[in-house]
This record gives structure tokens, sequence and C-alpha cells, in this order.
């Protein structure tokens, strides 16, 4: 009886958890696209029942409504995942890679100089293309990971830059050894080296797709049922503590940083061999390591939310394009994350003080 | 007599707790009042209600007999209602000026700039006022404990409290230093404030207090006049049982050197040095207490010998094992455990489950993971034992470490400490914050680990403490190990010369030291 009693409340307290958890980024998102709605009305001259109902079903065609679209819905999501899982273990270590960008840039670059390589049969080629964008990633990652445990210096500061030199050290190649006459990439990977296309060779959506849903299962295992994920979670929320316990959290900052670099690497490594099949030359950046800030701040660092908060990013995406069809511009796209991105952070504010708050209650004890 | 505060039927639940049950709490005008009870009992989280940080789910809260609804602490410091928390909220690298100052400072005429000058002219009067010792112009992190504390009173008075809420001020203070807070809060008194007191500390319930409430398990006992009681009555009161004050221990047999410190050496957070050369050995079978002063180096002494803190000369040897300056890892590897001074920052993760916080320092261990795949149910089946032995007041092992009380916070760390069956284990403070019927578990427990033969070393503050619980008793001052005495031939007074930099004559001085 009172066994069941306590189960009870326990259960209550999970389903209120999780109402708690997922509210927020569902009304982040749907404040996000409710205000996209007044733009669209704004832009195209129509009501609010109209405006609601073209934006609608605008980015309904744009991610779900045609094959075509959901396919490229896919590709989008793709490299979300593996970068939206990299900022999450470093968040949830109590750390800012920044660098997920540069590290994602490396993987790609490693796919682009690992894809050139003759004579090497296909899974043997596509798995040393992936295992060297991880390994690419891993290490551009644990150069600003290893100077923050070591030195002390910012990891955000010094992943910024790790970013630009990431970004000119692909130009290097993709402009120079590399490089295709006439093109502004680099020479196509071999055929060996690309990751199967399992609908057909000429629609892009491709088994780099599994391989980050894997990840998303592999990296919770990690954090929540092994000692690795343990030690990386309780340096995270109280490094005194931590190291009280025997866990050394130099050495748990340098390995979060290198998993959230090899997780990136290996997403830049699984686009060029499944997606683009080239490194192109970077003017800017290429931007998924930075939208996987976002992904990993609307799922909460949790993984099993980048599943879903990269299938939103990478829809709105995708959608983009289709938008433009309905005469839509398309920053409405934009303008829908942004507001999502304000209001998640917001609420990591709200949080903040409410926490500030509970710490005086709880210091109190 | 009039009434400042009565709060009517509070309730307060949550998930899995009815932490306040249909409270019923007065305070009259000009007494000090003190909540008595159990960890776990729902003190706190009252005044938590009172102060505005919590919301109560039932009742009525009257402030001068005008119902009031406090949303929040800026409400309840508009109506002259000041709280102190156990730990402290200073701005470290602000000067106790500042800081009192902080969130209602003066401003000079044009109200751009703030008026130190008035500030630092308000604080001095106050502090005269109330006979506080402070100097308004010295930095947070150079004074003491004792000396912060004042601080906060001083702050909330300054914000014009009439009504001051100490949630166990004394704690973490010497006996010195309780008696000079004894002695404020009579003032306090004498200018017309009233004050609520939360302590576990019989005896200065009975020293300082007007009227007692003992609440158990949420719920008010009773309220009762301090002089119509004695310290036995309240301890019944409170715990639902009669509860043995003393310790009972029988000799103790004493074997081998567990623990031999020489010549240790080491350097405090500002770089200058803090032990000067300590010789100690801790035997198997034996409670060796450390008496002394708060800040003579003895938490730089336990953090040198688990590992968080670099010698800088000298040695720890852990039976023969020469442990100076190794990984923590290595050193709990080794046999050591500790109940650590502070259980917020050493202690928990306050965001973990108590399921993960039962094997903070064991994690990597079997049989609660086998490589690197952790055993949740053989962790949890361990976190239910701590909480079962130790009468760990929680609604489940699955609530985070930071939503238990204090107390309860505390029970665990011990039981954790304790049920890790080390070679040597440094309980520093390991009563700190419970209620008298845990004291006297913990006690027992410390005890036991000493009958089985395991070596203790323990490091308290409360010489009430260590003189009841040590075999052998070292001093400790300036850095060094001044004598060392057997518990049983010594007395308060001579701990206390020795304690504050004295000698003895040296026959007696020298009797002990091998
Ligand atoms: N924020 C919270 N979330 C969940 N439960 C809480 C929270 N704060 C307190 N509790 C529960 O409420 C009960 C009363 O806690 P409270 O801190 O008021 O006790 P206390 O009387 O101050 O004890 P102690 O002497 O140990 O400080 C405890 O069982 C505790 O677990
Ligand atoms: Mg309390």
């Amino acid at each position: 009886m009172i066994n069941n009693k306590t189960k009870n409340v326990a259960f209550n307290a999970l389903v209120k958890k999780a109402i708690d958890v997922l509210m927020f980024p569902l009304i982040a998102i749907l404040l996000g696209l409710f205000v996209a709605v007044f733009f669209v009305m704004w832009a195209k001259n129509l009501g609010f029942i109209d405006g609601t109902a073209t934006l609608f079903s605008a980015i309904w065609e744009g991610t779900f409504g045609k094959r075509a679209n959901f396919i490229e819905t896919l590709v989008a999501m793709t490299p979300l995942i593996f970068t939206g899982l990299a900022h999450s273990v470093a968040f949830r270590t109590g750390l800012f890679n920044i660098g997920v960008e540069g590290q994602f840039i490396m993987g790609m670059l490693a796919a682009a100089l690992i894809g050139l390589i003759p004579g090497i049969p296909a899974p043997i080629h596509v798995t040393l293309v992936l295992l060297g964008g991880l390994i690419f990633g891993a290490v551009w990652a644990a150069i600003p990971g290893y100077l923050k445990a070591k030195v002390g210096t910012n990891e955000v500061v010094n992943t910024i830059m790790m970013n630009f030199i990431a970004m000119n050290v692909s130009n290097y190649f993709v402009k120079g050894p590399i490089h295709r006459e006439g093109s502004a990439s680099s020479k196509m990977i071999l055929e060996s080296a690309q990751l199967y296309r399992f609908l057909s060779p000429s629609e892009r959506v491709n088994v780099g797709l599994f391989i980050g849903i894997a990840l998303i299962f592999v990296i919770y295992w990690l954090l929540w049922k092994t000692t690795i994920g343990y030690e990386l979670r309780a340096v995270g929320l109280n490094m005194h503590a931590a190291e009280y316990g025997g866990i050394n959290s130099k050495k748990n900052i340098i390995l979060a940083m290198v998993i959230s670099g090899a997780i990136a690497g290996l997403g830049g490594a699984a686009h060029v061999a499944g997606t683009i099949h080239k490194a192109h030359q970077l003017v800017g950046f290429t931007n998924y390591g930075f939208d996987g800030i976002a992904v990993a701040l609307l799922a909460k660092s949790h993984p099993i939310g980048v599943l879903f908060s990269s299938l939103l990013f990478g829809g709105l995406n995708s959608s983009a394009r289709i938008l433009q069809k309905f005469r839509i511009p398309k920053q409405i796209v934009y303008i829908i994350q942004g507001i999502i991105i304000i209001f998640v952070a917001a609420d990591y504010i709200y949080k903040w003080l409410k926490e500030k708050k509970k710490k005086e209650a709880i210091k109190n004890a | 007599m009039e009434k400042v505060i009565e709060m009517r039927g509070i309730t307060k639940i949550f998930p899995g707790v009815i932490a306040n049950d249909n409270v019923d709490f007065e305070l009259r005008k000009g007494e000090i009042h003190v909540l008595l009870g159990e960890n776990g009992a729902g003190k706190t989280t009252l005044m938590n209600i009172l102060y505005g940080l919590y919301q109560p789910d039932k009742g009525e809260i009257y402030v001068n007999g005008k119902k009031v609804n406090i949303k929040g602490p800026s409400d309840a410091i508009a109506m002259g209602i000041g709280m102190v928390h156990q730990h402290f909220m200073l701005v470290h690298n602000f000067t106790v000026a500042e800081n009192i100052i902080l969130g209602s400072e003066p401003k000079t005429a044009f109200g751009f700039k703030i008026d130190y000058k008035k500030a630092i002219k308000d604080v001095k009067e106050l502090a005269d006022k109330y006979g506080f010792n402070v100097d308004p112009n010295s930095i947070i992190e150079d004074i003491t404990v004792g000396q912060q504390q004042k601080v906060e009173i001083l702050k909330a008075l300054y914000r014009g409290a009439e009504i001051l809420i100490l949630d166990e001020p004394t704690a973490v203070l010497t006996p010195q230093e309780i008696e000079e807070l004894g002695q404020i809060l009579k003032n306090l008194v004498k200018e017309g404030k009233s004050i609520i007191l939360i302590t576990h500390k019989l005896k200065e319930v009975m020293n300082m207090s007007d009227r007692v409430t003992i609440v158990r398990r949420g719920k008010v006992v009773d309220t009762v006049n301090t002089k119509d009681v004695d310290m036995d009555t309240l301890a019944e009161m409170m715990v639902g049982r009669k509860v043995n004050l003393v310790v009972e221990k029988k000799p103790a047999k004493v074997g081998d050197v567990v623990l031999k410190i020489e010549n240790l050496q080491a350097l405090d957070h500002r770089k200058l040095p803090k032990l000067k050369g300590v010789d100690l050995e801790v035997r198997s079978g034996e409670i060796l207490g450390i008496a002394g002063v708060d800040g003579n180096g003895q938490t730089e002494l336990v953090e040198v010998i688990t590992g968080l803190r670099r010698a800088t000369g000298g040695r720890v040897i852990l039976k023969g094992n020469d442990l100076t300056n190794r990984a923590p890892k290595e050193i709990i590897e080794a046999g050591i455990s500790n109940i650590p001074e502070d259980r917020h920052k050493h202690g928990l993760v306050l965001k973990f489950s108590l399921t993960e916080n039962a094997v903070l320092g064991q994690h990597d261990k079997e049989p609660f993971s086998k490589g690197i795949i952790m055993n949740y149910d053989v962790i949890r089946e361990h976190a239910k034992k701590l909480i079962n032995d130790f009468d760990v007041r929680t609604p489940n092992e699955e609530v985070h470490a930071g939503a238990l009380s204090g107390g309860n916070q505390q029970k665990f760390i011990a039981a954790r400490e304790i049920t890790k069956d080390p070679e040597l284990l440094i309980a520093t403070q390991p009563t700190r914050g419970l209620d008298v019927g845990a004291i006297e578990y913990i006690h027992k427990r410390l005890v036991e680990e000493r009958d089985k033969g395991k070596a203790v070393l323990l490091v308290s503050l409360e010489l009430d403490e260590v003189m009841a619980l040590s075999d052998r008793i070292a001093v400790m001052y300036d850095g060094k190990i001044v004598g060392i005495l057997d518990a049983d031939k010594t007395n308060e007074m001579e701990l206390g010369i020795l304690m504050a930099g004295g000698t003895l004559n040296k026959k007696e001085g020298e009797h002990d030291k091998q």
C-alpha cells in the first residue's frame, strides 16, 4: 500500500518532469510559428486565417508533403544530428564547444582527402573516410580542450579561432592539391568512398542518417549507463565534488572535447561521403556547427531530444526553398528559427534565475 | 504579548513529502524563539515560506496582525523580515560595507553614484549600536566565518529588519563566536527586535531562547517556555524517544600505525604557508581528534591528505604506502575515505540523484560497474541500504540530492563514507547540522569503526564532540600540532590554552608525543 503510494508519487513526479521538460520547447516552437504568421500576413497582404493556412501548407509541403522535399528534410537533418549531439556532450560537461563548426569542416576535409585515395575496396574505404573525419574532428577539439585543462584558457575563444583556422586549412587543400579545374570545389571522392544512398543514387538521403540516429543512442548510453558519462556529467555539474570523488576533471574536460569533436568530425565526413561527395571552397562557414547550438539547446542537451530538434531545424531549412514557390520570403524560416532560439534562451535565463533563488533556499538547509 | 508573526495552518507539499503539515507558529515581539526538530522536520521550509522563497500550498501568514501575501524575499524585506542563511551569500571580493549595502545602496545627491562615505558611516553606526566587532573596510574573504555571519546579520538589519530569521547560525561557529552571537542577539532583543532561531544544539536552546516550538515530521509537537523544560525533555520531544546524549565507548584496542604524517607543509588559497610542518600518527583502533580554532590549518591538512591540495613538503604515508601528492583516486583506492567539511562543495553533486551520489568515489569499482558499464540495479540497492541504515529522510532514492534537508544530506554523505569500510576514515565536522538523534547514531557508527580496528581521524570545531569521541586529541595551532593529549586525562581548559597558542608546562605538553 505504502509502496504503491510512493510509486504513484514517483510516477506523477516523472510525468510532471516530462511536462516540465517538454513544455517550453513546444511553446517556443508554437510562438515561433505564430510570429512568422504575422510576417506572412504582412509580406503577402493576407488575413490571419489565410496567412496561417499559407504558411503552414508551405512549410508542410516543404518538409514532409512531397517525396522530394521530405528527402531533402532528411538530408538537411543529418548533419544537424551530429552537430547537435556534439554540442550536447560538451554542454553536459559544462563546456561550450563553439568549435563544432571547425571540427565539422575538418571532418569534411578528411573525407575529401581520404576519399580520393584509389584502390581501396568499398567497405574499407568508407570506413577509413569516416574514421578519418572522426580523428580530424577529435584532434581539432583536443587542442582547445588541452589548453583549457592545462593552461586554463577559455575554450570559447580558442575554438572560435580554431574555426577560422579550419576554414583556411580546408580552403588551402580545396583550392590547391585537390582542386577540381573550373569548379569551386574539390575533386569528387571515389565511388568506393561514398555512403550508400538507399533510395536511389540520385536521391541524396544516405546511410549517414542511420549512423546519426544510431549515434544518438550510443551517446545516450554513454552519458547515462557508463562510468565515462557519469564522470563527464559529474564534472559538468560540480567539479569540486567530482575531484573529491577521485574524478580527474582535467582529463574529463579534454575527453569531453575529444568526444564532441569526434562526433562533429564524423558528421562532416558523413556529409561529404553521403550527401555532397566533395568539399566546397568556403567563403563563409557551413553553419552546420552553429545550427547545432540551437539544436542542442532546444533538445536540452538530451540526445533523444536531438532527434526531434534536428528534424525540426532540418525541416525548416529544407522548406526555405519551397516557401519561395509560395512567394513567401525564405527569410521567414530564419525568423522562426531565431524566435525559437530566443525563447529557448529566455527559458535558460529564467531557469538560471529560478535556480539562483532555489539555491538560496537549498543552501539554507 | 504582541504577536509580530503568526503563521496559521501552513502546509507545503514537495513531490513525495509533506514538508509542513498544517503548521501553526507565532513569534512575539522581543522574544528569541527557537524552532527545534529532527533533520527534515520542515524547519527550513517553514522559514523559507515566511521569507517568500516558497509559496505555501495552504495556510495564512499575519505580520503585525495583518494578513499578508509574501511573494518573494523583497516583499519579506519590505515587511521588516530578514533572513540569514546557513551558507552565506556574500560577494567574496567585496568589502564588508559593500556587501551590506548591496541592493539598497545609498546614492549621492544626483542619484548616480553610490555614496560610499555614507555607507561606511551607516554600517559603522549600526555595528556599534548592537556590539558587532567588524571593520566595514575589510574584504570578505579575509575575515573569519563568524565575522561573515555578523555581516549577514548586519545586512538584514541595514535593510530594516525588525524580525530576524537565523537558520542554524551556530553550525559553523567556534564556541567563542557562539558566545558573541548570543550577546548580539540579546542586544537586538533589547532594541525590540524579534528573532527566530533554528539550531540543533540543545545547550544553545537553553541559553539563548525564551520559547521553543518543536516540530516532528512536518507537524508541530508543542510550543513551550524554555524555562519549563530541560535538554533531555527537549531531545525526547523532538525525536520521539529517549536520546543518549553521552557517547558510550569501551577502552580502545590500539594497533599499528595506519596514517603517518611527517613534517607536512602546504600553502593556502592565497599561496601563503598554512601547514608549517605537521607531524601526526593515527593508529588502528583509535579515534584521533584534532581540536583547534577554525583556520589553523585543519581544512588544508585534510585536503592534502585526500589529494585535493598539493603538499609543498613532508610526507603522508598510509600503511607504509607513500601517498604524498598522489591523485585523489589513488588515495581513495589506497583506503582513505572522507566525510568532507563542505557538503555542497565536495560531498554531493546536488543535481545527481541519491542513487548516483551513493557511489561518488566508487562509481568505477565492482560491483557498481564492470569495465565502463555501470550496474544501476546494484547501485540503487546500495543507495537504498545507505538510506535505510542511516535513516535518511527522503521520499525515495531517485530524488536529486539538492531536495534533501541539510541534515539529511549530511547523513547520506556520512553513510556513504562509513559504509565504504576504509582503512582510515577522516571525519570532518561529521555531525554538522545534525539533530541529536542523528548525532547519537553517527557517533555510534564512528566508535564501531574504531572497534573494528579502523583508524579514525576526527576533525571538528566542536570541542564537546572531540572530547566525547576521541581517544587522543591533537591540538592544531598556526599550522602545527602543538600538543597531543589523552582524551581522558585532559580537560576543556587545557585544550583551550593550547588552542589559543599558549603552552602547558613542559611535562604535560610532551607526555603523549611519540
Ligand atoms: N526543494 C525541495 N524539493 C523537494 N523536497 C524538498 C525540498 N526542500 C525540502 N524538501 C523536503 O522537505 C522536507 C523538509 O525539509 P527542510 O529542509 O525544511 O528540513 P529541516 O527541518 O530544515 O531539516 P534540517 O535540520 O536537516 O535542515 C525534507 O523531507 C526534504 O526532503
Ligand atoms: Mg534546515
